[in-house]
């Protein structure tokens, strides 16, 4: 029997698009099964009510590998990355604290705060892009196995060695202590201003059930300080037409390669022929088959759903199911008929152009933690909010607004379980939270969706919610991402590969696991 | 939002350019006039009048100000007269230079130190231990500088104070007008001049003394563009432009060393212990590999390779501030940070780092130029530096 694929890509993610993209650009006939009827996966922008648009998952861009976006020539398909100028953090009392893109104006606003803080400021950025420059080849690299003894290993690990002496005493021991204390911990050796921390350490807390003084959260703050657009660390930016986009210009790459994406196509187990991958079965029975399959789902769905635990050796399998998922956070988007007005910055101006950050405090985020520790969502959660209209006005019909509100804490195990009242309920307390410093809110409501991580699984099938593909912490990442042996996009059943964000080097609108799985398929001989 | 001067309410009508400019957060005037061609020829004909607002200033004050400083800065503070302007820099543990600026010892405890740079954190975390307060006054603090011939005699008729006892480099409390005023004798256009501190709400009485008592004297209000020609005339250097700032520095080879700027007589390697003095000790051992000089370029290769395209000689009247090659036997032996066309001197002269082999004075250099889109290189020299230094600074 012919087999017409060379590839078969399960899951139209940013992640699968981009692994099909670089293996039709390498020649491969490649396929990409999608069970939703648009491509992207948690990167999408849908019209939920009509002439608003929503990036309905993810919402900005800005760890996408700038690798990914000269091979692949992303600008001509479409990419347009608009800057997001600033985060401002309003205050209960009625102040505010403000982050600027320009240096002056930035400075000048910390000093308000702090005059200690401005002049730390700079000195903690420059080392922040130190030690991203210093990560930042690990995000490249399919990972070595310092376990293993194969020579190729060793030789990965020596120039790992190498680089990471090149790095000098003071910038190895900022590493160190990056990768073992939490965010809060790390910051409070730097800055004095709660606000400032606090803000600064959210980033540490993204998409992970931990809060801001869990051991292992600095690292994460780091994983997003090593966004990057044409070069410039720490430049997030916002897609054109929202984070859809992103997905349209790779899958309009992976077109223009020649491979070939079917929507409306739910793979409903992986095919085994003597123990190999041999292609897949679609929920309607429809067999394709292939020579290589990868799973763009994350490694819980692909193997014990796709694949099943019968084919899988023992311990692999319960490495899985050790896997840490914990969805920890929501969405909120809003339609509205005006812009919301800040007691602490009425009405329009540059602000909203920026992120928005609820998180007063340190001990803000740890309250809003403690809840969901014990299985609650936040009553008072972080929110980072943008209003991708003010930034891009094609997202909204003339003078009307879409708001983008990412929520923390929602953990997946909800005590009780999600329903349809609770989810309101959570919808309600996000609400409350951004009215007390944005009175108009309420009144500029025109819809709302409320997104949590029961519907993210639901929705777009990531396990439990997890935005991540998987928590982002430390005993899940490098070598140990996903299952320890295992990290370098090869699984057990030969011919299956896998090219998620639950594989190194982790979440985020990156791509980077979709192209190391290609090229380790391409390695391979696919 | 950019922050505007004490003086900005007399500086912005008088700026006819509308050529504003950045620094350290606030906006001057690059000129006042279209051009900065008279506010230049002020400063050393007549007197100019900048408004020096952007330093950053910090009272250092309590029983162990002198000690905090000694431990900062590379030169020595706790032997300053009273009265006493020190000019230096302070370096980080590796004894690359950090910032440069003034600490003046105003009384027995009490300093003000500007800089270029925020230093507040700096001080602060030098200062555990020590009995010293430290406050920063860079907003309460404006600041004029007016430099020129004419500046003594201008002053003078506003002050009771004799100011022919000020010498270089000294500073004194005075009476201008109505108003206290601490004035210093020094200034960044290696001329004869004078700065004059003041708190800010009288920042705009003391400008229009100046203003109206300078005016039989010629004096100009004058910018950024006329001091940068001045300042290169005067072999100074300038921060972010001549040397990277250690804290700044993205590899270690950006970073300086005091004797790679040629500030070797700002270090005290007899105190008892400075930051960066370890480092500084072992590199005075041996001679630094890089070196901060004075260059002229020839007028002749000039106007020859301007010949060849069949042009005049074009002058950089602005003075430039790009990195810039300089070769030596064809190979590149250091760089040019900043040049200019001396319209006093009638020289083109430029600040450059060459390595320590050919950094004497008298060595033969090239330096490229880019004439008509092609890169040439113009023969120059090393020369001792400041190109201008005229008795009256001193007298």
């Amino acid at each position: 029997m012919r087999t017409p694929y060379d590839a078969i890509i399960i899951g139209g993610g940013h992640n699968g698009l981009t692994c099909a993209a670089y293996l039709a650009r390498a020649g491969r006939r490649v396929l990409v099964l999608e069970r939703r009827e648009c491509v992207g996966g948690a990167a999408v922008s849908e019209q939920v009510f009509p002439g608003f648009t929503f990036s309905v998952f993810s919402y900005v861009v800005s760890l996408l590998r700038p690798e990914i976006i000269r091979d692949l020539d992303l600008p001509r398909h479409g990419l347009h990355i608009l800057p997001l100028e600033s985060t401002l953090t309003p205050l209960p009392n009625g102040d505010y604290l403000a982050q600027w893109d320009d240096h002056d104006q930035n400075r000048h606003e910390l000093a308000r705060h702090s005059l200690r803080d401005a002049e730390a400021y700079d000195e903690f950025g420059r080392l922040m892009h130190q030690m991203s420059r210093a990560v930042k080849p690990l995000l490249g690299l399919i990972p070595p196995d310092p376990a293993s003894l194969n020579p190729r290993d060793w030789f990965e690990l020596a120039r790992l060695g190498s680089h990471l002496r090149g790095l000098g005493a003071t910038r190895f021991h900022a590493l160190h202590k990056l990768l073992t204390m939490s965010s809060a911990d790390y910051l409070d050796e730097w800055f004095e201003t709660e606000a400032l921390k606090a803000t600064k350490s959210a980033s540490g807390i993204i998409g992970t059930l931990a809060g801001p003084r869990s051991p292992g959260t600095a690292y994460v703050l780091l994983h997003h300080y090593m966004g990057e657009i044409d070069g410039v660390f720490r430049a997030w930016g916002f897609a054109k037409g929202g984070n859809g986009s992103v997905s349209g210009a790779i899958a309009g790459a992976a077109r223009s390669f020649g491979a070939e994406i079917r929507t409306g196509a739910a793979v409903a187990h992986v095919l085994l022929d003597r123990g190999r991958a041999a292609g897949v079965v679609l929920e309607g029975g429809e067999e394709i088959r292939a020579k290589r399959v990868v799973s763009g789902a994350d490694p819980r769905r692909t193997f014990l759903e796709l694949v099943g635990a019968d084919h899988l050796p023992a311990e692999f399998a319960q490495a899985l199911e050790r896997f840490r998922f914990r969805g920890a956070s929501g969405k909120v988007n809003l339609a509205l008929g005006e812009l919301p007005s800040f007691t602490c910055l009425p009405g329009n101006g540059p602000h909203l152009r920026g992120a928005i950050s609820i998180s007063p405090s340190v001990d803000y985020l740890e309250r809003a933690f403690d809840e969901a520790k014990y299985g609650e969502f936040s009553t008072r959660p972080y929110l980072d909010i943008v209003i991708p209209s003010a930034i891009d006005p094609g997202m909204a019909p003339p003078g009307k607004h879409v708001m983008s509100i990412f929520v923390q804490y929602a953990p997946y195990h909800l005590n009780g379980g999600w329903t349809d009242a609770r989810r309101e309920a959570f919808g309600d307390a996000v609400i409350d939270t951004l009215a007390q410093y944005a009175p108009n809110l309420k009144s500029a409501i025109l819809h709302r969706q409320v997104i949590t991580p029961a519907d993210i699984e639901r929705t777009v099938g990531l396990t439990e919610g997890s935005i991540f593909q998987g928590e982002l912490t430390l005993q899940q990442m490098f070598w140990l991402r996903p299952v320890p042996g295992w990290a370098k996009y090869r699984t057990p059943i030969r011919r299956l590969y896998q090219c998620g964000a639950g594989t190194h080097p982790g979440g985020g609108v990156m791509g980077a696991s979709g192209r190391n799985a290609a090229l380790a398929m391409l390695q391979d001989g696919a | 939002m950019l922050k505007t001067t004490p003086f900005h309410g007399r500086t912005a009508p008088l700026c006819a350019s509308h050529a504003w400019r950045r620094w350290a957060g606030y906006v001057v005037a690059s000129s006042y006039e279209l051009t900065h061609e008279r506010e230049y020829h002020a400063i050393r004909s007549a007197a100019a009048l900048f408004d020096i607002s952007p330093l950053h200033k910090y009272r250092v004050r309590g029983r162990d100000a002198a000690r905090l400083l000694d431990r900062v800065v590379t030169r020595d503070v706790a032997r300053a007269a009273l009265g006493q302007v020190l000019y230096t820099p302070w370096c980080d543990a590796a004894g690359k230079v950090l910032d440069d600026g003034t600490v003046a010892r105003l009384d027995e405890t009490s300093f003000r130190m500007t800089a270029a740079e925020p230093g507040l954190r700096w001080l602060q975390d030098n200062a555990l231990g020590l009995a010293v307060a430290i406050e920063d006054v860079s907003e309460s603090t404006a600041a004029l500088a007016l430099q020129g011939p004419a500046s003594r005699a201008i002053l003078q008729q506003l002050t009771d104070t004799d100011l022919a006892d000020l010498k270089y480099f000294r500073i004194t409390a005075a009476r201008l007008r109505e108003f206290w005023v601490t004035i210093s004798r020094t200034g960044y256009t290696g001329d004869l001049g004078y700065e004059i501190w003041v708190e800010a709400r009288h920042a705009e009485a003391v400008w229009d003394a100046l203003a109206t008592g300078g005016a039989p004297y010629g004096i100009t209000p004058a910018g950024m563009l006329a001091l940068d020609v001045a300042r290169i005339e005067a072999g100074l250097m300038l921060i972010d432009v001549d040397y990277v700032p250690a804290r700044k520095a993205l590899l270690e080879a950006q970073t300086s060393s005091p004797f790679e700027l040629d500030l070797a007589w700002t270090v005290n390697l007899a105190k008892e212990q400075f930051v960066g003095k370890r480092a500084l000790v072992r590199e005075a051992q041996r001679a630094p590999q890089w070196q901060f000089v004075g260059l002229e370029i020839d007028w002749d290769a000039l106007e020859r390779l301007y010949a060849e395209a069949g042009l005049a000689p074009q002058l950089p009247g602005v003075a430039w501030r790009t990195s810039t090659p300089a070769y030596a036997d064809g190979k590149q032996v250091g760089y040019a940070t900043s040049g200019c066309w001396s319209p006093l001197l009638k020289k083109y002269i430029a600040l450059a780092h060459l390595r320590s082999p050919w950094a004497a004075p008298g060595t033969l250099l090239e330096l490229e130029v880019t004439i008509e889109h092609r890169r040439r290189r113009a023969a120059a020299r090393v020369v001792k530096k400041p190109f201008f230094n005229p008795e009256r600074k001193r007298a």
